[in-house]
C-alpha cells in the first residue's frame, strides 16, 4: 500500500504554547482518515501543517515520498475544504470554482468540461451564476467541495466542513462525502470533533488531546480497544476504574475502562467482576435507558434495553447486582 | 516571480515590512518629524531685543506661557468652552442616536446614518458661513423670534454676562452654538454604535425584573451608552480646544487657544510659544484620552 | 416570594414595546437633524436672493444671476481647478498608502504596532494648526518652496488615515481563510493579492478614496499654512467670511461646495451600503 502523507516529528509552539508535540503519522493512499479531538486539541493545527498554511517548528512533512515541508501552499499537491467554507464573495459559483483553473491557466475549453463534470457530480448545476451570499449553507458547502476537487489532489484535506449545517443536512453530506471519496479515490483527511462522524466515516482515526496524538487506530479499536482513559472516556459512554479501586474492590491489577453495553443487571449468571451498586440516575434515550449507578467510590453507566422478559425497578437509590466478564474490559496505560 | 513569492511567504515579516514602509516613512519624516521640531520649539525662546529665536535649551518659554494672567486665561477660556461644547453636543446628540439605534427600521436607519453623514464630510467651512447667515442681526433667528414678538428674550439673553454680546455673532453663546453645530455628528455616531451594541433583551430583561422605562434608562441605558459619549467627546473636545476660525469669525475679540497659536507663529513670528501653547491641548487630550480609555471609550469606536 | 407579588410584575413586561418610541425622544431626534440640516438649506435659499448688501431673511426676492455672473469668474474658476487637482491627486496617495498600512496592520501583532496606529490616525486627531504649522516650518527649514505640491504631500497626510479606517474595517469583516483558500488552489502571493485582495477591497478602497477627496477638497487649515500665496477654493472661501466682500458670490460658491462634496460622499455610501449584509450572511 501506497503511504499518501507521513507527518515525522512535527512540533510546533505559539509562544508558550504547545499547539502541536512530536506528531507522527501515515496516512495511506485512498484512506479517509479523520483527525477527531476536542477543540483546541491541535488538530486543525496539524491540518494547516499539511496544507502548509503553518510552518512547523521542527520536523517533515512528506507527500507521496517527497518531501514538501519547505514548499508553499500555492505548489503543494493538496486542497483544503474550509470550516466557513472561505468562499470568495466577489465571484459567482463558476468563477469559484474554476479559480485554480484560470491560476494553472488551463486552455478555456477544457475548464468549461471540467466544470460542467463537477457541477455535475456535485448537484450544482444551474447555479453556476449565483454569488455565494445567494446559497444555501449546504450549497456553498458543495461549492467548496467542488472547487478543491476539480484539481484532482493527491490528498484534500476537510476542516469540520459539516460543522456550520443542521443534523439532517450534516448526516445526508456524510454519505455524500463517502461516495465521492469512493469515487475520486483521493486521500480524505478529515477535522472533526464529533465522534460520531469519525467513527461513521473513517477508515482510521487519530485522537488528538493538548497537541499530542493519543491513539491511531480503526474506529472499532478505537472503541473497542482504547489505549488511554481519555480516549475510552472521549470516544462513547464508558465508565473508568482507576487502579487502586480496581485492587480494591475487584483484586484486579490495573486501571480499565468498561463499555455499558458489557454490564448485566441483576444477571443470575456467573460473571468475574460483580459489585452492588445503586441507581443515582435515569435518563430515557428512546429505545433504552442510560442508567448511573453509584457505590461508595466507583461510578458505572450501563445501558437497559427494556425487554419484556425482564423488569427493572428504576426507582433512584434501588439496589442493583452489576456484572461484566474479564474478556470485555480494556487494560488502561496510566 | 514564482520564486519571490515562494521566499515572501516564508518569510512573512519581509511582506509585512513590503506593505508597511511606504506609510511609515511618509508618516515618520514627514508628517512625525516636522510634528517634533515644531513641538521642540517651545524649548527655545525668542530674544526680546532681535526678536530672533534663541536655539538653547530652556523652559523661558514654558515658564512664560504659564506666567502670564492673559495666557492662562486662554487656556482657561478654552478648556472650559470645549467642555460645554462637549456636554452640547451629547445632550443634542443622545435622542438622535438612541432613536436610530432602537427603533428605526432598517430603510430609516440608512437616512439617518446618511443625515448624519452628510454633515460630517461636507464642507467645514459652508457649515460655519451658513451660522453666519443664521446669527445675522437681519438673520433667521432674528426674524423668527420678531415674529413671535419675542425679541425681549433674545435681548435678555445677550444681556446675560459672558455668555452675552452685543449682537449673537459676537458672543459667546453664538460660538457655543456653531461648535457644538459642527462637532455634533462626531458625537452622535459613537453614541449610536455603543447604544447598537446593547442587545434589546437585555432592556427586555431590566423591564421584566421590574423596572420602570425610566429606572431602565438610567440604569441600563445610560450606562451602557457612556462609553460612547466619553468617544465622542474626544472628537468633540480635541477639535474645540485647537479650532482657530470660528472663535475669529463668529467670536468676541478675547483669545482661544487656536488663535493664540496662529497669532504667535504669523505676526509675532514667536514660533517657541506658539509650540508652547500647542502643547497644552495635546497634553489635555493625552489625558483625557488616558482616562476615557481606562472607561472603555475606545471599544465604541 | 408568593404568586400575588410576582402578579403584579407582569402588567409592565407587556407594556413595554421596542417598536415604539416615547414622544419625547422622537421629538428630540427630529429636532436634532433639523439642526443638522436648517443651515444647510439657508445657504442654498440664499443663493437665490436679490438682496446683495446683507443677510436679511427672508430674502426680498429670488434671482439666478448670481450663477452666471459665478460662472464667469476666472478667479473662482482657478480656485475650483487648484482644489480639485489637489485633492485627486492627494487621494492617488493617500489610497496607496493608507491601503498598504492596512493591510499590513489589521491582523499582524508586532512590537510597536500601538505607536503605528496612533501615528495613522494623529495628522485628523491633531489640530489642524498644529499640522499646518509643523509642515510649513519643515518646508521652510529643508527649503521647499511652496507649489501645489506642499499642498498635496500635507493633505496625504492626513487623509491617509481616512481609506485605512475603510479598509481595515473591510478587511476585519473578510473571512482570513479566502487568503489561505486562494493559495491553497494554488495563486501565489501576488495572484492572491490581485484576484482575491484586491477584488475584495475594492468598494472600500473607493469609499476611503471619496471620503478622503471630500476632505481634502474643502480642507481649509492645514492648506492656510502650506498654499503660499496659492488660493483652493477653501482659501478664497474662508477669505470672504473674515472680509466679506461679495455676499452673493459666497453663497452661491457655498452651494457648489455641497454639492461636490456631497456626490462622493452620496457615491461612497452608496458601494458600501450592501457589504456588512452580504459579509454578515456568509458567515
Amino acid at each position: 500500500m501506497t503511504t499518501a502523507l507521513k507527518l515525522s516529528n512535527i512540533n510546533k509552539r505559539y509562544g508558550d504554547v504547545s499547539a502541536l508535540l512530536d506528531i507522527n503519522l501515515e496516512v495511506n493512499d485512498g484512506e479517509f482518515f479523520s483527525l477527531l479531538g476536542p477543540s483546541g486539541s491541535g488538530k486543525t493545527t496539524c491540518l494547516k501543517v499539511i496544507a502548509g498554511f503553518e510552518i512547523p517548528d521542527t520536523g517533515e512533512i512528506n507527500l507521496f515520498g517527497e518531501d514538501v515541508s519547505s514548499i508553499p501552499p500555492f505548489n503543494r499537491d493538496v486542497n483544503t475544504v474550509f470550516q466557513d467554507y472561505a468562499l470568495f464573495p466577489h465571484m459567482n459559483v463558476k468563477d469559484n470554482i474554476a479559480y485554480s483553473l484560470k491560476i494553472k491557466k488551463i486552455p478555456k475549453i477544457e475548464q468549461e468540461h471540467l466544470i460542467e463534470e463537477i457541477l455535475l457530480t456535485v448537484k450544482l448545476h444551474g447555479y453556476e451564476q449565483r454569488k455565494p451570499s445567494e446559497l444555501s449553507g449546504g450549497q456553498r458547502q458543495r461549492v467548496a467541495l467542488a472547487r478543491s476537487l476539480i484539481n484532482k489532489p493527491k490528498v484534500l484535506l476537510l476542516d469540520e466542513p459539516l460543522g456550520a449545517l443542521d443534523l439532517k443536512l450534516r448526516e445526508q453530506m456524510q454519505i455524500e462525502l463517502k461516495n465521492l471519496q469512493r469515487q475520486f479515490q483521493i486521500t480524505f483527511i478529515y477535522v472533526t470533533h464529533d465522534q460520531q462522524e469519525a467513527m461513521s466515516m473513517s477508515d482510521r482515526i487519530a485522537i488528538f488531546n493538548e497537541g499530542k496524538i493519543e491513539q491511531i487506530d480503526t474506529p472499532n479499536n478505537i472503541y473497542n480497544k482504547p489505549k488511554t482513559a481519555f480516549v475510552a472516556d472521549f470516544i462513547g459512554t464508558t465508565s473508568i476504574i482507576l487502579k487502586s479501586n480496581a485492587l480494591k474492590y475487584f483484586h484486579y491489577e490495573s486501571s480499565f475502562s468498561l463499555r455499558p453495553e458489557f454490564i448485566f443487571i441483576n444477571s443470575d449468571q456467573n460473571h468475574d467482576f460483580n459489585i452492588e451498586a445503586q441507581i443515582s440516575d435515569v435518563q430515557y434515550q428512546g429505545s433504552f435507558y442510560k442508567i448511573l449507578f453509584k457505590t461508595n467510590e466507583l461510578e458505572l453507566t450501563s445501558f437497559f434495553y427494556p425487554k419484556t422478559n425482564q423488569i427493572l425497578d428504576l426507582t433512584l437509590g434501588t439496589k442493583c447486582k452489576l456484572s461484566w466478564d474479564k474478556k470485555n474490559i480494556t487494560n488502561l496505560n496510566e | 516571480m514564482s520564486n519571490f513569492s515562494n521566499y515572501l511567504f516564508k518569510n512573512k515579516h519581509l511582506l509585512l515590512l513590503f506593505f508597511l514602509l511606504p506609510p511609515l516613512l511618509w508618516l515618520s519624516i514627514i508628517y512625525l518629524g516636522s510634528l517634533l521640531v515644531f513641538l521642540f520649539h517651545s524649548f527655545f525662546y525668542l530674544d526680546g531685543f532681535t526678536g530672533k529665536i534663541v536655539y538653547k535649551i530652556s523652559l523661558n518659554t514654558i515658564i512664560e506661557l504659564f506666567s502670564s494672567a492673559a495666557n492662562i486665561d486662554i487656556l482657561i477660556r478654552t478648556t472650559i468652552l470645549a467642555a460645554f461644547v462637549s456636554i452640547g453636543a451629547a445632550i443634542i446628540g443622545f435622542p438622535i442616536a438612541y432613536y436610530m439605534a432602537k427603533f428605526t427600521s432598517p430603510k430609516m436607519k440608512i437616512f439617518f446614518y446618511l443625515a448624519i453623514m452628510l454633515p460630517l464630510w461636507s464642507s467645514y467651512l459652508v457649515r460655519v458661513y451658513s451660522w453666519k447667515l443664521i446669527l445675522a442681526k437681519e438673520g433667521i433667528l432674528n426674524w423668527f423670534f420678531s415674529k413671535l414678538h419675542a425679541t425681549w428674550i433674545l435681548d435678555f439673553i445677550l444681556s446675560m454676562p459672558v455668555i452675552g454680546g452685543p449682537s449673537l455673532s459676537i458672543s459667546y453663546l453664538g460660538m457655543f452654538l456653531v461648535f457644538t453645530y459642527i462637532w455634533l455628528p462626531f458625537m452622535i455616531l459613537p453614541i449610536h454604535a455603543s447604544l447598537e451594541r446593547v442587545p434589546n433583551s437585555l432592556i427586555n430583561a431590566s423591564y421584566d425584573l421590574g423596572a420602570s422605562k425610566r429606572q431602565t434608562f438610567y440604569k441600563v441605558i445610560l450606562p451602557l451608552a457612556l462609553p460612547g459619549i466619553a468617544a465622542g467627546s474626544i472628537f468633540t473636545f480635541s477639535l474645540t480646544l485647537g479650532d482657530y476660525i470660528i472663535p475669529y469669525i463668529i467670536g468676541t475679540s478675547k483669545f482661544f487657544i487656536g488663535q493664540a497659536v496662529y497669532t504667535h507663529q504669523g505676526v509675532a513670528g514667536n514660533i517657541p510659544l506658539a509650540a508652547a501653547f500647542s502643547l497644552v491641548p495635546i497634553a489635555i487630550m493625552t489625558i483625557y484620552i488616558y482616562v476615557a480609555k481606562k472607561l472603555g471609550a475606545f471599544n465604541a469606536l | 416570594m408568593s404568586q400575588k407579588n410576582w402578579g403584579h410584575l407582569m402588567p409592565s413586561k407587556k407594556a413595554f414595546n421596542l417598536k415604539k418610541a416615547s414622544l419625547s425622544l422622537k421629538l428630540g431626534a427630529i429636532i436634532g437633524i433639523l439642526f443638522l440640516h436648517i443651515p444647510l438649506f439657508l445657504i442654498i435659499l440664499y443663493a437665490f436672493t436679490t438682496e446683495d448688501k446683507s443677510y436679511q431673511f427672508p430674502p426680498p426676492g429670488y434671482t439666478l444671476k448670481w450663477f452666471s455672473i459665478v460662472l464667469g469668474r476666472e478667479d473662482i474658476w482657478s480656485a475650483v481647478y487648484l482644489s480639485i487637482h489637489v485633492a485627486l491627486v492627494s487621494t492617488f496617495a493617500a489610497i496607496i498608502l493608507g491601503t498598504l498600512a492596512a493591510a499590513a496592520l489589521y491582523k499582524a501583532d508586532f512590537f510597536g504596532k500601538q505607536s503605528i496606529t496612533l501615528l495613522i490616525i494623529l495628522p485628523i486627531a491633531l489640530p489642524g494648526i498644529i499640522t499646518g504649522i509643523s509642515l510649513r516650518s519643515a518646508y521652510g527649514v529643508v527649503g521647499i518652496p511652496f507649489s501645489t505640491w506642499t499642498i498635496i504631500i500635507s493633505h496625504a497626510t492626513f487623509c491617509m488615515v481616512v481609506v485605512y479606517n475603510n479598509v481595515v474595517a473591510r478587511l476585519r469583516r473578510t473571512s482570513p481563510n479566502i487568503i489561505q483558500a486562494s493559495m491553497d488552489l494554488g495563486a501565489n502571493n501576488f495572484q492572491t493579492f490581485f484576484y482575491i485582495i484586491l477584488p475584495n477591497l475594492g468598494t472600500a478602497i473607493l469609499a476611503g478614496g471619496m471620503l478622503a477627496f471630500a476632505l481634502s477638497f474643502d480642507e481649509v487649515i492645514v492648506t492656510t499654512f502650506t498654499a503660499g500665496q496659492q488660493t483652493t477654493l477653501p482659501i478664497w472661501m474662508l477669505s470672504e467670511l473674515i472680509r466679506p466682500r461679495q455676499r452673493p458670490i459666497t453663497n452661491v460658491v457655498a452651494v457648489f461646495i455641497i454639492c461636490i462634496t456631497f456626490i462622493p460622499i452620496l457615491y461612497a455610501s452608496y458601494v458600501t451600503r450592501n457589504t456588512t449584509d452580504i459579509e454578515g450572511s456568509s458567515k
